[in-house]
């Protein structure tokens, strides 16, 4: 490309235009955009799922873009991996930590570009480097120790002080204080001014309103992978840039409600997880042919709450009453027993057995039915596994064939079917349709209505404020492991006005 | 769709690489030497194939599950000691019990040999269910515990004696050299219990459950498998198996020292991964086991046959397991 001919330097150190991403089966960015000046701080915002990760994962080299162009400093770049990125003067703090626990600060801080001397690990300038790096932004921690040993937020801090040492001229902080404790917070922002002041960019992607508005000069709005909207921060109120993340055209169908609610099925009373990162002190009553909806930003610890109630993860303290009486739930086979069921988010991580055909993953949880003294029932697993394949229309070209060659809804279906089979009352539906195409989840919200008609209680999580609005009776909403509200269909959404702000507005209120 | 159908012809390819690779090296044995096709030979195999056979249902399972087991050769050398010791003939002057003057019931050491090994392999699968230690670690520490009580019960012959345990019984001896219906008896064990661990693995809660923790534990935990039960029962079916192949092992070899069972283990684990059992878990079947098994032995035994010298039958018998486990892998690594 060519250089700035006249001299001048071009007006954005960074422009994004028009990338396009496809994963399978969704279109993860369409036409986003991104321009970020000099020297300043560029909050990206938009809800769970909005492509902000995405798209600065597509800068940094971990995503190959499909279409459109990056221009950093009026020159056209598109690195292959995080290494060029780093190279090329920009760098990113995940989400997530990536770091090497049982290894010292400074060998995660310099991994990938130790200091040498004569060929092997200059251990005293690394030490001096590390010393250097965390003095100069005054995190008074020791480069000797493991890294492991610290807490969370000083371990994000030290991503923070790694992210710097690159000395890079764009700096991408992704939700970088969502641990951090208030001190902590400052302390970054103290680091942020004094980066822009020697003229780095900084993206910054976070849910938390007040952070933008004091930190950030422009803040970019992305809605379904698209480019929204890009403002003035100082021009713009909270409420503006909350409409702007959740007014979207209800473009998807749902399929039309026919189930009542009824009695009380199952009350939870203050129920606290064991373990972090867990639920707390949340208390709610799951009713008969009631779908009940879980919304929450990432990290509200919805799934904790899921896995608690079913037993997979260690209750502190609460009560569970069901059917009239206290349970415990203490494990997974006490909660089947007890009538519970439970779909888990990570479908290839804890649902499917993916080298497992599709009778095995339809009939797994229900063997006890199927038991002739010690032998299992042929024909009846077969019989059963085909009732699956029928009532769900599950395609699949066998039921011999293995899960894995299935598209994602349909391995859906069968994990679906599979807690079917046990008959339970209570389904806990972790994101029943993440990564799902659109003729599928429609599929999918006909079962979860259907089986809720038939008198169970359904307990829904997802990301998605359109399809909790479209199927949901009420929605629970959760924000950092407490329960911020019950909303209820017709009072506070289902064709009432600024429904996806309410939902928003509460699971914001915590954080 | 296409490509699916394309790739799973190759996958079927991939599927049958390693037979065809093992039968075109049996075929070279043939071409070779054409006796090796005669009955005696191929009875012989299968023969050797039973004993170790066995061992290998056992640790298929453990396998299934992702771990591994090293303790399986001295264990087994522990237990056919015992069973040797209880077998040697009464007219044998220097016998480990003098006090048994009358012939016991094979029934007893039997018994013995299956309790032994079933306890011990089940304090393998406790460090693995309960204690959360990858098997290959507990069982690398046991198989020297096995080792360590092997060499002291050998030792501690009343007549002073180091020597391997031997003039064992002759009824005991009869059920390695017998056979019924003019099928060695070795053969007819290794079948029924083929067809047993066949049942277990495919028929009852318990193998489902075991292919549900192998191929991904959470997915069994979510599914309500009790993970830390179906661990236990896995190791104690194997040490079964371990307890039945020993007995069977010691009236087979007839004298039973500090060095029997040295390595069996190797050859257990290798045929279960030449059969397909996957090293990842969740992966394998009692087919291909047995396959694995015999072919393994064919091959040991034609090199044998052949004449091949020896150490070069280490050199030939170590690339097979690398390829097999090669060839294995290719299976299931996701293409990016």
């Amino acid at each position: 490309m060519e250089e700035n001919t006249e001299g001048k330097t071009p007006e954005y150190l960074l422009e994004m235009s028009d990338i396009e991403k496809s994963f399978p089966g969704v279109k993860a960015l369409d036409h986003a955009q991104l321009k970020l000046k000099r020297g300043s701080i560029h909050a990206l915002m938009g809800e769970n799922g909005a492509g902000k990760s995405t798209l600065m994962k597509c800068l940094f080299g971990i995503y190959i873009k499909d279409s459109g162009t990056i221009k950093m400093e009026g020159k056209e770049v598109a690195f292959k991996n995080p290494k060029d990125a780093l190279d090329n003067g920009v760098a990113m703090v995940h989400q997530e930590l990536n770091q090497v626990l049982h290894r010292n600060v400074m060998e995660n801080l310099w991994l990938g570009r130790f200091p040498l001397k004569a060929g092997l690990i200059d251990t005293a300038k690394m030490y001096e480097d590390t010393k250097k790096v965390l003095d100069d932004l005054e995190i008074n921690i020791d480069p000797r120790k493991e890294i492991g040993t610290f807490s969370v937020s000083q371990r994000q801090m030290l991503e923070i002080a790694k992210a710097v040492s690159y000395n890079a001229k764009i700096l991408v902080l992704d939700e970088p204080t969502s641990s951090l404790t208030t001190d902590e917070v400052e302390h970054l922002f103290r680091i942020m001014r004094k980066l822009c002041s020697a003229n780095v960019g900084i993206v910054y992607i976070s849910h938390k309103m007040d952070e933008i508005k004091r930190i950030s000069d422009e803040v970019t709005v992305m809605r379904d992978g698209q480019w929204i909207a890009t403002e003035d921060t100082k021009d713009v109120t909270t409420d503006e840039i909350i409409k702007m993340m959740v007014n979207r055209e209800m473009t998807q169908q749902f399929p039309e409600k026919h189930n009542t609610p009824g009695e009380v099925l199952l009350s939870v009373k203050n129920l606290s997880g064991k373990y972090q990162p867990t639920c707390k002190d949340v208390s709610f009553e799951l009713h008969r042919g009631e779908v009940l909806g879980v919304a929450g930003l990432v990290g509200a610890r919805r799934t904790e709450l899921l896995s608690t109630i079913f037993g997979i993860k260690a209750t502190e303290s609460g009560e569970l009453v069901y059917k009239g009486k206290d349970i415990r739930n203490k494990d997974s086979g006490e909660s089947i027993k007890n009538g519970f069921a439970m779909v888990t988010e990570e479908r290839r991580a804890t649902g499917i057995f993916p080298y497992a055909n599709i009778i095995f993953n339809t009939t797994i949880a229900n063997l006890r039915a199927y038991e002739k003294g010690p032998i299992l029932s042929g024909r009846k697993v077969v019989g059963d596994t085909q009732k699956i394949i029928d009532s769900l229309s599950v395609k699949t070209p066998s039921q011999k064939t293995l899960i894995k060659n299935l598209s994602g809804g349909n391995q859906q279906k069968v994990i679906l079917g599979r807690w079917l089979l046990t008959s339970p009352d209570v389904l806990l539906l972790d994101e029943p349709t993440r990564g799902i195409d659109v003729g599928a989840k429609y599929e999918i919200y006909e079962l979860i209505l259907n089986m809720a008609k038939e008198g169970k209680a359904v307990m829904m999580v997802s990301s998605e404020m359109p399809e909790l609005i479209g199927i949901c009776d009420r929605i629970l909403v959760m924000s950092n492991g407490r329960m911020a509200g019950i909303l209820t269909r017709g009072v506070d959404f289902g064709g009432v006005e600024n429904e996806q702000e309410t939902i928003m507005r509460l699971a914001a209120q915590y954080v | 769709m296409k490509t699916g159908t394309k790739s799973s012809i190759g996958a079927k390819l991939l599927n049958y690489t390693l037979y065809i690779i093992l039968f075109l090296i049996l075929i070279v044995i043939v071409v070779i030497n054409p006796k090796f096709l005669s009955l005696d030979n191929l009875i012989n195999i299968l023969k050797q194939a039973s004993t170790k056979g066995i061992l290998a249902l056992g640790v298929a399972g453990i396998i299934v599950l992702a771990g591994t087991d090293l303790s399986v050769g001295r264990l087994l050398g522990l237990s056919a000691a015992v069973a040797a010791s209880l077998l040697q003939k009464v007219t044998f002057a220097s016998r480990y019990y003098p006090g048994i003057t009358k012939p016991i019931p094979l029934i007893v050491p039997f018994l013995i040999c299956i309790v032994l090994c079933v306890g011990f392999s089940a304090f393998n699968g406790f460090g693995m269910a309960k204690l959360h230690m990858h098997p290959f670690i507990v069982t690398l520490g046991s198989q020297l515990i096995a080792y360590g009580l092997c060499c002291i019960y050998i030792q501690n012959q009343p007549s002073g004696s180091t020597q391997a345990l031997s003039s064992l019984d002759d009824r005991y001896v009869n059920i390695a050299t017998g056979s019924i219906l003019g099928i060695p008896t070795l053969i007819w064990c290794f079948a029924l219990l083929a067809i047993l661990t066949y049942i277990v693995w495919n028929k009852t809660r318990f193998g489902k459950n075991m292919f549900a923790v192998g191929g991904n534990t959470e997915a069994a935990e979510v599914s309500g498998v009790n993970v830390t039960k179906t661990i236990l029962g896995v190791f104690m079916y194997a040490g079964l198996m371990y307890g039945i192949a020993s007995f069977l092992e010691g009236a087979r070899i007839q004298s039973v020292g500090t060095a029997t069972g040295i390595n069996y283990e190797l050859d257990a684990i290798a045929g279960c991964v030449i059969g397909g059992v996957s090293f990842n878990g969740g992966i394998g079947t009692v087919v291909g086991v047995v396959i694995g098994c015999i072919i393994l032995q064919a091959i040991n035994y034609g090199l044998y046959f052949l004449g091949v010298n020896s150490y070069l039958q280490y050199i030939i018998r170590g690339a097979l397991i690398i390829v097999a486990v090669a060839i294995d892998v290719r299976k299931y690594v996701v293409k990016k």
